[in-house]
């Protein structure tokens, strides 16, 4: 039988359940709250969607001219250090 | 360096960045990475180009999604750059090269949080909602629509991103990029920023459930069709 777990306790715990820094036995209890608490599961949808945006490369972009800025930067370097 | 003396040497190869030693212990070396940064050494300086070119979007992200000023994060990436180049020779082949190079950019931006750090009495002003324990409560239990990755394509999406990232406590906000953006383990986070793993966790947490409150608005479907109704649906 599986023990009841409340709404704020699942909070505390579900950035854990994502990245799986739980017990089995609080696993099966948050999948159970899981079932039958709306709230919770859009709490875990969000929190899991964020983590999928932000890790994905596209999410943050380079600036315009970036690389000609770096470039300027590097040659300049080299020439101050006599190597250009 | 030979591949058969890679292959046992025994200390990890280390770069000291920043007051912090960064070791590696796998075995990645790429051919192509490995013969660049060889004409680097030999003085052909126009390689470093071809062999930064394709990581400098993760230098700028690992940077950017620390520091929340744009222009910050443009200096500590064109700083980490210049670092990697002036000690090209100490870098030993047993990491990619876009893995060393992303953790030294890490690293000034770290540094550079911290020189910020010194100048302020706070990190932030928003000090988020908490029940009376003190945990973050999430703001909003409605259906979550999930943002597709597709989404990011548009602007709003990729700005409120970054607006979500920027309203973070600088503690927080590391926690989450080295974790969620740079993908390192807690473990190594924890290693990283001197902190017990439990903290890491706590500070996650924390990072991520205000990140989902900050992206709610997008969940009616606005962050994929570019619409903006969204601001008359959500009260915040």
């Amino acid at each position: 039988m599986v023990i009841e777990i409340s709404c704020e306790e699942v909070w505390r715990e579900v950035s854990n359940y994502l990245d799986g820094e739980i017990t089995p036995q609080l696993r099966a209890r948050m999948r159970e709250h899981f079932k039958g608490c709306k709230h919770c599961t859009a709490v875990l949808d969000g929190t899991r969607n964020v983590v999928q945006l932000v890790g994905d490369a596209k999410a943050f972009l380079l600036p315009a001219g970036f690389s000609d800025r770096l470039y300027q930067k590097l040659d300049r370097k080299l020439s101050e250090d006599g190597r250009l | 360096m030979s591949a058969s003396h890679r292959r046992t040497a025994l200390p990890a190869p280390s770069l000291r960045v920043g007051g912090e030693i960064l070791a590696f212990t796998k075995s990645q070396v790429d051919p192509l990475e490995s013969e660049l940064i060889q004409r680097v050494l030999r003085g052909q300086h126009e390689a470093f180009r071809e062999l930064v070119r394709p990581c400098e979007h993760a230098v700028f992200m690992a940077t950017q999604a620390i520091l929340k000023n744009e222009a910050d994060a443009e200096d500590a990436a064109q700083e980490a750059i210049l670092k990697a180049f002036t000690n090209l020779a100490k870098f030993r082949g047993d990491s990619k090269f876009s893995t060393w190079l992303v953790r030294i950019a890490t690293n000034e931006a770290l540094m550079k949080l911290r020189k910020e750090r010194r100048h302020k009495l706070h990190d932030s002003l928003d000090d988020g909602r908490k029940d009376d324990k003190g945990n973050y409560v999430p703001r909003d239990f409605a259906d979550w629509r999930e943002i597709p990755s597709e989404a990011l394509q548009t602007k709003e999406l990729r700005r409120a991103l970054s607006r979500a990232l920027a309203s973070l406590t600088p503690k927080h906000r590391e926690v989450l990029v080295l974790r969620d953006v740079q993908h390192f383990t807690i473990e190594e986070t924890a290693t990283r920023l001197g902190l017990r793993k439990s903290a890491v966790k706590t500070r996650l947490l924390r990072a991520r459930l205000q990140m989902r409150d900050a992206l709610a608005p997008g969940m009616d479907g606005s962050w994929s069709t570019g619409r903006r109704e969204y601001k008359q649906v959500r009260p915040w």
